[in-house]
């Protein structure tokens, strides 16, 4: 039954793929796109804000042509550090294909936590999102927004650890529907994402878990306010499921503030406030990331 | 006799390049012929704005002037998409715009030109050549002096236009 399902997604997507481009036989074109509006890259590597995944397609091109775009990003907790190095495709303007290795770093924590000084898990994802309708910039004289749906299979290398704390599985798959739109009359950006999910800590603790074992209806939002063409800041929310009993997972918010320099350079800073990771509370950080495309 | 004849004659061939490009609208001199359409508001497109602030946002006509010939100047000059300016009547081109930004600007003005529809037809716009244009239409903004939240309002009501100007 599962890998039926896998197969099937995966042949929607290619079937997607291999229409989505122009039908008739014409040279590609790079760039094209509006500074900012393929957004900037998320924790897990897709488009969107900071934490939250937008229906925005990554990559500076538009529906004649392929980008894509690299991205490092580092959150510095007090307790822990999680690094970030991702690679994204946009096929024209309607899929996004996309990687993240994250590597979850625990530091001297991990020493008081008994894993050892430096303990790190890692974690690789690989995404999938196709734009289904609406144009986030464009239809400006209707409510629509830019609608997408997509997958992230995450797989955790820590097996071990995660089934000791609780966790049922070192990896899993999340699945969402996300809705962007921008408000150019009140130069704002506005993102809601519904995400079905059963990972702990976005997977950097497992899949599923003693307290609950099933999948639930998350929900990550973003709104930005745009003060040039270049700058937008705003604020993000972020909400979890709590599948393990040995500590209480929060939330997570933020605010940011994201640059483009260019059409091929944007960093992102946000201040993210993490809450309670296992047990260390208060995880309040500096959030940066780069990100390079075309 | 002759000679009155001959100076006749060469100043007829000097005016007749003037003639023969001569615009047969009196209102717009040098301008090129268009197919005849009905001339009307609703060609613009988008309905005018309500607030009386934004015309001023944009100072008024001179401002929206400066900022369509600066908005055509770029494009004209930008590699991107200076192609399909090519052979486009430039002047008319900037007239119509300029009364299509007053008239939405609510500035009061009377759109003339063609809906967006038709303008664009058989050009091959594509995405990338629309976004090109905006990017211009702001610097030009930029360099007028208005406020990035009253230039996002007009490009709110250009910004559907997309529909009809992107064929390809």
């Amino acid at each position: 039954m599962a890998t039926s399902f896998k197969l099937c997604v995966w042949a929607i997507g290619m079937a997607v793929v291999l229409t989505a481009g122009p039908s008739s036989a014409q040279a590609l074109r790079e760039g094209g796109k509006l500074l900012l509006t393929d957004g900037v890259t998320n924790i897990e590597g897709a488009s969107g804000g900071g934490l939250a995944t937008w229906a925005v397609i990554g990559g500076d091109e538009t529906r004649n042509g392929i980008g894509g775009s690299l991205a490092a990003t580092d959150v510095h907790l007090p307790a822990y550090d999680l690094r970030v190095y991702s690679a994204k495709a946009g096929l024209f303007n309607r899929v996004e294909l996309s990687y993240a290795h994250q590597e979850f770093d625990t530091g001297s924590t991990g020493g008081k936590l008994g894993l050892g000084n430096g303990f790190t898990f890692d974690q690789d994802v690989f995404g999938a999102k196709v734009r289904l309708l609406g144009d986030a910039v464009y239809d400006q004289n209707s409510w629509m927004p830019q609608v997408a749906a997509g997958l992230q299979y995450k797989v955790n290398d820590k097996s071990a650890i995660i089934h000791a704390v609780g966790g049922k599985s070192a990896d899993g798959v999340d699945y969402y529907v996300a809705a962007t739109k921008v408000f150019l009359n009140e130069s704002l950006v506005v993102d809601t994402t519904l995400r079905y999910t059963e990972a702990n800590q976005t997977g950097i603790l497992g899949f599923g878990g003693n307290l609950h074992d099933s999948y639930s209806p998350q929900f990550e939002g973003s709104v930005g306010y745009l003060l040039t063409r270049h700058f937008v800041v705003g604020a993000e929310y972020r909400t979890k499921p709590n599948n393990l009993g040995i500590a209480k997972e929060s939330d997570w918010s933020d605010l940011f503030a994201a640059y483009a320099f260019n059409s091929h350079l944007s960093l992102t800073a946000a201040y993210v406030d993490a809450g309670s990771i296992v047990t260390f509370e208060n995880q309040r950080g500096l959030y940066l990331s780069l990100q390079a495309g075309f | 006799m002759t000679r009155i004849a001959c100076l006749a004659l060469a100043a007829a061939l000097m005016i007749s390049p003037a003639l023969a490009f001569a615009d047969p609208s009196p209102d717009h001199p040098g301008e090129q012929t268009v197919d005849p359409y009905k001339v009307s508001n609703a060609n613009a497109d988008a309905k005018p704005m309500a607030n009386p602030a934004m015309f001023n946002a944009f100072h008024g006509k001179d401002g929206v002037s400066r900022i369509v010939d600066g908005l055509v100047d770029r494009s004209v000059a930008d590699p991107r998409i200076s192609e399909i300016f090519k052979n486009q009547d430039l002047p008319r081109l900037k007239r119509t715009l300029k009364e299509q930004f007053c008239y939405l600007l609510g500035g009061g003005c009377d759109y003339t030109g063609r809906d967006m529809k038709a303008s664009h037809k058989d050009m091959g716009i594509q995405d990338a050549d629309f976004n090109a244009l905006v990017e211009n239409l702001q610097k030009a903004m930029n360099k007028e002096g208005v406020p990035f939240r009253d230039q996002n309002r007009l490009l709110a009501l250009l910004a559907p236009m997309h529909k009809d100007v992107v064929t390809k």
